[in-house]
């Protein structure tokens, strides 16, 4: 585990920030466990989970302009979605499908990110196809600098684009066209991958022949980076590393973060079938959460009472939530109908 | 007024939109220092330098993508691929998420672009140079398919289709690039997308047709005009969204309906245009619909002999109205 | 050779035309196009013009006398040349049995009115295969095919013979057969101001002279002169009706009726007891309704009451297409429960509730009123006993059901009060005998007096 030290971009984040981020963490985290009992209670259809992922999801957030510069998901970045402005009552209203549902209009499965307004583009289910438009928006961002169309140091406007995925989908075609076109016209791009180890059963072996997703960068021209995603400050280090390379003109990076599913693949899983308790249970040792709390219970910024406080209040948050959600509307079943096409006068 | 070919047409139209909105931008294999194979995109570079007419990877799913990353980015990319034929590694890309972000974001992501492409046989181009992809994209919702058969109608669909907030689908009859000529006036215009054009008008059958197809279909219908068979042509232009009305309102008509399209017979667009008509107009049928397609084979063949007997032709067309119309 | 002279059609729905006067007579000589007789109709008079130039060889039809379309009226041609005899050459009898006549007629003069023949039981003689858009324009346009010459494949008629033909028809200009030759539509002639007063029950004042005897589809009426009263002008419908009634009466079928009296307690009690479980379905029961089903049964056990007549043989019909007749303001009409075989109860109850209401309030389609095969009229509604209602042409039968009321009956030597009405079978000797017609009866009786479903 890295000590903070002045050299590392880590070392600059103020407590506020840092409680932000293990606020974040902690609320995705019950949330997601909300949704779980949501689920087995009948509640709800489907959940896919992001536990043990928050620590490279929020670092990942912290590292760029959050809100601002272009995020495109993929289905397990509910931390990274909450750090960046989707609320607990969002994503309840994604679980239940109710009327008007920020992500789709409730049209969409969960965790099927998007958000305008946050410049989250919205995501579909099979994987990778983000990573090729994604290299799109950071094309967009370098055809509007070339063109006069953004000012380099306008900070309200985007300037890199993020993208994440789990390792398993790096297999796809579109994550290699995607990383090309990123290398061939360095683009201000990060490709954020989660490495969990399984792609649903199958294991890294099954996936590629290389030890680390980032050994790959080097085909395409990109800088690659290897972290541990269990350490939040190690992953904002990566991650601020590889937006000050987008925000300079520097081009695209390739981010492994390594962590662990710590829970099935989605709700209708059973991961017992393809690997051992004892494995999950070493990685639990290694609770992103767990470990963030000891740390900044150890550098003076957590208490006792602040953990409890936050516990507190991220429970009446998910209450809410989730009370608010149930009660909220069903759409209209013609709503089925709507936004096929845009307006013209939209164009 | 210029004389001038749909492909010359289609280049002006981009010239002109890549004036008009800074946003505009090529990409696709080819189309910077050789213009495109067709020569679509030829002078672009200069005029506009590399930056706004990009050399594509040679990754057809890629060019895609990258516009619709830029299109959700709000510019308006055009895409090309090279040929219809090298559309299907972009098929996900385009069916499962260009036609679907303004329905799966409750209409809070637009994808404006444009992937233009050649498309149709007759060229010695074989099974991988002459395909027709049309009623692919046509089937998903949220895709706008258009296909012109004209060098008016290619600018001014163009244009429309630059200025579109979806994405459009513009497929080229490339047999017809150098063809088909016609006149395109200096004065700014555009053709709006959704219409069908009454090609010729006509009282005892209708011809539905698109692109080359419907070029020819008027080369038939002053064919058997000599013979006294008065028919309409109607070219649909746009195939999604279809114009019905204008579907309706010609067999209502004529009673009679032939759809013709260069494409496998066997579930190809006009087999929708015939569902259309049975649906629609049941009672002002006098005679079955009948189509005239291309045979269910994987692809045409190169040899002439064999391409000429795939490939439906005016003499074709001419054949099958006069068997429509004498049931 | 001779020319012939037959009865024009003057109209779509006009069958026959009165001789009212011949402007020339035999061996008078005639000029293509001079008129050479006058003919009235139930929708206009006019002026027969000559089909040739010649002499009038033979008038076949005296002044007054009424005769169908298509049937001879006289021969033109040189003096000493052969005539026809009347009932030569496909004429027909004066009376024009429209080819229903009992014995083997000759065929009409002219193909419009073998047409006209066909057109009242199937509407056309034309069987080549219809699209739908010439089947609405048929609709459309009220038009009988077999006038229609067809070009398509295999002599099919297609929208565009139909067009040409409309549009001739408008002109005036059908085919190439004379003028009098040609059928007519009620366009044809139509009358310049008689038409729209036509429509209207309204009293008109009474006429200067006597209003054409064609008025009428018997023959000649005069309005009564002297004799105070008023003249109220003939309905449509009210011409069809009196049309139908002396073409199947008087011209058409031998009528014969047999009455059975049935005691209606089974029936009644099911009644009862089943009207309000039908009515929480949103379906009245009505008496009909049970009509309607013991005439089902009764139908096929007795399969020639649900037949016609046609020259070839007796044509039995599978499916019971049961007309009823329903009362309204200006006449009577017969909407159709099509394939009564195939309803039960309560789909019968149902359709009957329905067409019922939708004849009261005119909403019924041209189909609804036509293809039937068997027809029940429900009399006793308003109070008669028991009555011979005329046969619907081209069915044979038709059911008169008389008022239901308790009367005293012997049964079991004891006297009893029971619901009893009366039916009737009144149906064309041609094709039923006696015994056919009382075992219909008797099934229909049995039917109801047992009821139970």
């Amino acid at each position: 585990m890295p000590e903070l030290t002045a050299e590392r971009p880590s070392a600059t984040l103020s407590e506020e920030a840092l409680l932000e981020m293990y606020w974040y963490m902690l609320l995705s985290r019950r949330t997601d466990e909300r949704a779980w009992v949501m689920h087995r209670q009948g509640k709800i259809p489907f959940h896919i989970s992001a536990i043990g992922h928050e620590a490279t999801q929020v670092a990942a957030a912290y590292a760029i302009n959050r809100g601002v510069d272009y995020v495109h998901p993929y289905y397990r970045d509910l931390t990274l979605v909450m750090a960046i402005g989707v609320t607990p009552f969002d994503f309840m209203m994604s679980l239940y499908g109710k009327k008007g549902e920020l992500s789709s209009g409730a049209r969409q499965m969960p965790s099927h990110f998007g958000a305008k307004h946050l410049n989250i583009i919205s995501g579909s289910s099979p994987v990778a196809t983000q990573v090729p438009q994604a290299a799109g928006l950071a094309f967009a961002i370098k055809y509007r600098l070339s063109q006069g169309l953004q000012s380099p140091d306008d900070t309200s406007q985007p300037r890199l684009a993020l993208t994440c995925l789990g390792e398993g989908s790096t297999s796809q075609g579109e994550w290699h066209e995607g990383m090309n076109w990123a290398g061939v016209h360095n683009l201000p791009f990060i490709c954020l991958v989660q490495n969990n180890f399984y792609a649903i059963s199958v294991p890294l072996e099954g996936q590629m022949a290389v030890s680390s997703v980032a050994d790959r960068a080097a085909a395409y021209g990109v800088h690659g980076i290897s972290v541990d995603g269990t350490d939040v400050l190690a992953v904002y280090d990566a991650m601020k590393e590889a937006a000050d390379r987008a925000y300079s003109g520097e081009g695209a990076t390739l981010v492994e973060a390594r962590c662990y599913r710590m829970t099935p693949h989605s709700s209708d899983d059973d991961d017992r079938t393809y690997r051992s308790r004892e494995e999950v249970e070493e990685w639990k040792k290694k609770d992103p959460l767990v470990l963030f709390q000891k740390r900044l219970l150890k550098e003076g910024v957590l208490t006792k009472k602040l953990i409890e406080e936050y516990e507190a209040k991220a429970k009446a948050e998910v209450d809410d939530a989730q009370q608010r959600a149930e009660a909220a509307p069903w759409p209209k079943p013609e709503e089925a109908l709507g936004d096929v096409f845009a307006p013209l006068e939209e164009a | 007024m210029a004389q001038m070919t749909l492909i010359q047409a289609i280049t002006q139209a981009m010239d002109e939109e890549l004036a008009r909105d800074p946003r505009v931008f090529i990409t696709g294999e080819d189309v910077g220092k050789r213009g495109g194979v067709f020569r679509a995109t030829m002078g672009l570079i200069e005029k506009y330098g590399p930056e706004r007419v990009v050399d594509s990877p040679l990754a057809e799913l890629s060019i895609v993508a990258i516009g619709i990353g830029a299109a959700l980015a709000d510019l308006r990319p055009i895409c090309e691929i090279q040929f219809a034929d090298f559309i299907h590694p972009a098929f996900n890309q385009i069916a499962n998420e260009a036609a679907r972000f303004y329905y799966r974001s409750n209409g809070q992501w637009r994808v404006p672009m444009v992937i233009r492409s050649p498309y149709g046989g007759g060229i010695s181009g074989a099974l991988y140079h002459s395909q027709s992809v049309e009623a692919f994209f046509a089937h998903v919702p949220g895709l706008k398919v258009v296909i012109p058969s004209t060098p008016y109608d290619a600018k001014g669909l163009l244009k429309s289709a630059v200025r579109d907030p979806n994405p459009v689908l513009f497929f080229e009859p490339k047999k017809g690039y150098r063809a088909i000529k016609g006149d395109v006036p200096e004065e700014e215009y555009i053709v709006p997308i959704g219409p069908a054009r009454i090609a010729r008008e006509g009282e005892d059958i209708s011809v539905f047709a698109y692109g080359m197809m419907a070029y020819y279909a008027e080369i038939a219908a002053e064919q058997v005009a000599q013979e006294g068979i008065s028919a309409e042509v109607v070219d649909l232009r746009t195939l999604a969204p279809v114009d019905r009305d204008a579907i309706r309102n010609s067999v209502m008509k004529t009673g009679k309906a032939l759809v013709v399209y260069e494409d496998n017979l066997t579930l190809g667009y006009g087999a929708e245009i015939a569902a259309i008509i049975a649906d629609e107009c049941f009672e002002y049928m006098d005679g079955p619909v009948k189509r005239l397609a291309g045979p269910d084979v994987p692809g045409v063949p190169f040899s002439h002999p064999m391409q000429d007997f795939f490939m439906p032709n005016p003499n074709k067309i001419a054949d099958a109205i006069r068997d429509l119309v004498a049931y | 050779m001779a020319t012939k002279v037959i009865m024009p059609q003057l109209g779509e729905s006009v069958v026959e035309g009165t001789v009212s006067r011949w402007l020339k007579r035999e061996g008078d000589t005639v000029n293509e196009y001079e008129a050479l007789l006058e003919v009235s109709t139930d929708k206009v008079d006019t002026e027969v013009p000559s089909p040739a130039s010649g002499t009038v060889l033979k008038i076949y039809v005296e002044e007054g006398e009424t005769v169908q379309a298509g049937v001879l009226l006289a021969v033109i041609g040189e003096p000493g040349e052969p005539i026809p005899e009347a009932d030569e050459g496909g004429t027909q009898d004066h009376h024009g049995h429209g080819g229903n006549g009992s014995k083997q007629e000759p065929q009409p003069v002219a193909a419009p009115a073998k047409a006209m023949a066909t057109a009242q039981s199937s509407g056309s003689g034309y069987t080549g295969h219809i699209t739908p858009v010439v089947a609405r324009m048929v609709a459309e346009h009220n038009i009988d095919l077999s006038q229609i010459k067809g070009t398509g494949r295999g002599g099919r008629i297609t929208k565009k013979d139909v067009l040409a033909y409309l549009k001739q028809r408008e002109q005036g200009d059908v085919q190439d057969l004379p003028p009098w030759e040609q059928p007519g539509d009620g366009e044809l002639f139509k009358p310049t101001d008689s038409f729209a007063v036509q429509t209207k029950a309204q009293p008109a004042p009474p006429p200067a002279k006597p209003v054409a005897p064609a008025a009428s589809p018997a023959p000649p009426s005069p309005t009564p002169q002297g004799t105070p009263g008023e003249l109220v002008q003939l309905s449509n419908i009210r011409r069809a009706i009196a049309e139908h009634m002396v073409r199947s009466k008087l011209h058409t079928s031998p009528h014969v009726s047999t009455i059975f009296e049935i005691d209606m307690g089974a029936v009644l009690d099911h009644y009862h007891a089943t009207k309000p479980i039908f009515a929480k379905q949103g379906v009245r029961l009505t008496l009909t309704a049970y009509f309607m089903a013991a005439s089902v049964v009764a139908l096929r056990e007795n399969p020639y009451i649900n037949s016609q007549w046609t020259d070839e043989g007796i044509y039995l019909h599978h499916a019971m297409n049961i007309g009823m007749a329903v009362a309204i303001p200006d006449g009577l009409i017969v909407p159709v429960i099509k394939n009564a075989q195939d309803l039960n109860l309560m789909g019968l109850a149902r359709a009957v509730t329905d067409l019922a209401e939708r004849a009261r309030n005119k909403q019924l389609h041209p189909d609804e009123v036509q293809g039937g095969t068997f027809t029940i009229t429900n009399h006793g509604v308003s109070g008669s006993l028991f009555a011979t209602p005329i046969i619907n042409q081209p069915q044979v039968a038709i059911l008169g059901i008389g008022k239901l009321e308790k009367r005293v009956k012997v049964i079991n030597d004891a006297i009893a009060i029971r619901p009893m009405l009366y039916a009737s079978l009144t149906f064309d000797h041609r094709v039923i005998d006696g015994a056919t017609g009382d075992a219909f009866m008797a099934s229909f009786q049995r039917v109801l007096e047992n009821w139970r479903e």
